[in-house]
């Protein structure tokens, strides 16, 4: 029993820091502006599907990798122009742009699925090293994930991340202040989902294959790991810091990943992976509520 | 310094909940005055600064900032020329990010925001005396988070952040009257201090008739968006709270101005 959860551990750290920009992308959306961002669910098969597509053209990995980073960017920024510009709900404005991927996806791709397992990508060089796959794996998501996840940290530390997370947090102060919210919230929007379809790139090559409906349910599963990561790390009242919280995404991918391996090695139908990471969802933000608490609520806007 | 031209606003035209706010008013505030406006729920006072900060844009009429015709800016645009501060102490700042990171957002009003680093070290001293002249024991508290502080803290400090860059103009909405009285008092106090000593063009918005009396050069009373009076200088000074309650009771619906 116990050397069988000791084997879940090398595939959630991997799967985990792979998935962590995705959350990270999520924090920035849901946590730093306040957006409840859908779109999650077509940046990510974007991003991958954009990089197979290219891998398969036999463009240069890396260089498919930054299509797809600026891919994801523009998708999010679409969304924002929704929102912003024609005045469309926001929670609609990320449906809206998901729907809309994923036709954009099945086009990219030319049909449902391309495999990668017999192609050269940007993680062929590390697999074929003389050692366990697991270790450079782990070690190289590990690096993108944190390297992202300072570079965020830095950026939200600057006048201009001032301003967007003021966006998130006081819209009219701000605005007051002579910032363009609209711009910040555009410009948000992009940056996370340039993270969501860098990871779906990832992804997408660590699995060996990208799938249209790879990304059905990601932003419900981004939830859990930020979630999940905020009770590890303790982000609440005065700790709730800008490095916590992408910590926690990181922290929280991990975990997620982790918990879902051991479901599954607990006899978890693979099938019933969604409903439950949906209820892990519902019963860390309705708990609190039903305590009378207020903390579990999401502080959104334009919902 | 400021110039309101037949300013005209309708909200909910040509429905049945049609309201004219704004009904032709005309208003010159000179360099350097401190005007108090008071008139009942209603009378068009808040619409008013709404239409000079451009939270709205007015149907008919023009606005001008220190000569320029503002009219059309968007709200953000004229940061550079008024500072802002709204009833509700919540309103003002970030409360999720630090007393020196608002106040860092609150320097550079108006300006370009580019990947230069936040809170810079060389002006935190000077965050840090500016704090010190609100006696409330802030210059410590640098780090902390807004959220942390009590609404009159905030508000106090919501006045920084709106004086910090010197605007041109600034604008008080009923500013303190979600404080407690001593707090208020207090908030008030230091209100009057940065406004003389920097003299600040500044429009302030009050329920209580006795502030609009005390505090400013000129008071003007607004009722169903038109001015109806306005005194200045001896003038106003002379003006007690009975004689305008004897002259425009009747438009004056409103007890909480006679406190």
């Amino acid at each position: 029993m116990l050397s069988g959860l000791f084997r879940t551990v090398p595939v959630s750290l991997e799967q985990g820091f792979a998935y962590a920009l995705m959350a990270l992308g999520v924090v920035i959306t849901f946590r730093i502006l306040s957006f409840p961002d859908l779109t999650v669910d077509g940046s990510f098969p974007l991003g991958a599907a954009v990089t197979a597509r290219l891998i398969t053209l036999e463009v240069d990995p890396l260089l498919s990798i930054l299509v797809a980073i600026l891919a994801g960017f523009l998708a999010g920024c679409c969304t924002g122009l929704l929102n912003t510009r024609l005045k469309i709900n926001s929670l609609l404005s990320g449906i809206l742009m998901m729907t809309i991927l994923y036709s954009v996806n099945l086009r990219i791709m030319g049909r449902s699925n391309i495999q990668l397992l017999t192609v050269k990508t940007f993680l062929t060089p590390l697999e074929n090293l003389d050692m366990n796959r697991f270790i450079p794996m782990i070690a190289f998501f590990a690096v993108v994930a944190f390297g992202f996840k300072f570079l965020t940290d830095l950026y939200l530390h600057t006048q201009n991340g001032l301003a967007m997370r003021a966006t998130g947090d006081n819209e009219q102060m701000i605005r007051t202040l002579g910032v363009n919210t609209d711009n910040t919230t555009v410009l948000g929007l992009g940056v996370s989902n340039a993270f969501v379809a860098l990871s779906g790139s990832l992804v997408a090559q660590d699995q060996g294959f990208a799938d249209v409906g790879m990304g059905i349910g990601m932003i419900v599963i981004g939830l859990a790991a930020v979630i999940i990561g905020e009770s590890m790390v303790g982000v609440r009242g005065g700790k709730k810091t800008v490095m916590r919280m992408t910590l926690a995404a990181i922290v929280g991918s991990v975990i997620y990943k982790f918990i879902i391996a051991v479901g599954l090695r607990m006899g978890l139908a693979p099938t019933d992976l969604k409903m439950a990471t949906g209820v892990m969802v519902i019963l860390a933000l309705g708990i609190p509520a039903l305590k009378g608490g207020k903390e579990g609520k999401l502080h959104l806007r334009g919902v | 310094m400021v110039r309101l031209e037949g300013l005209r606003k309708i909200f909910k035209k040509g429905t049945i909940d049609e309201k004219v706010a704004m009904d032709g008013l005309n208003l010159h505030v000179r360099e350097g005055d401190f005007v108090t406006v008071i008139g009942s729920n209603g009378a068009g006072k808040t619409t008013m600064l709404n239409l000079i900060s451009g939270t709205y844009t007015p149907d008919e009429g023009s606005v001008f900032i220190d000569g320029d015709d503002v009219t059309h800016l968007p709200e953000h645009r004229r940061a550079k020329y008024l500072g802002r501060i709204f009833q509700d102490p919540l309103m003002g700042t970030a409360s999720s990010m630090t007393i020196e990171q608002n106040l860092a957002m609150a320097d550079l009003r108006g300006q370009r925001r580019g990947l230069g680093w936040g809170v810079k070290r060389d002006r935190r001293d000077f965050y840090r005396d500016t704090l010190r002249m609100l006696d409330l024991g802030l210059e410590d508290r640098l780090k902390d988070t807004v959220s942390l502080l009590s609404g009159g803290q905030r508000q106090s400090l919501t006045l920084l952040m709106a004086t910090l860059s010197m605007p041109k103009l600034l604008l008080l909405d009923e500013h303190t009257a979600a404080l407690d009285p001593k707090t208020a008092e207090l908030v008030m106090g230091l209100t009057e201090k940065i406004v003389t000593e920097n003299n600040l063009t500044t429009i302030m918005v009050t329920h209580n008739m006795n502030m609009a009396i005390r505090h400013g050069n000129v008071m003007i009373m607004l009722h169903e968006g038109k001015l109806k009076f306005d005194a200045e200088g001896e003038a106003k000074q002379a003006l007690t709270v009975e004689e305008v309650v004897r002259r425009f009771g009747a438009d004056l619906k409103d007890e909480a101005l006679l406190c």
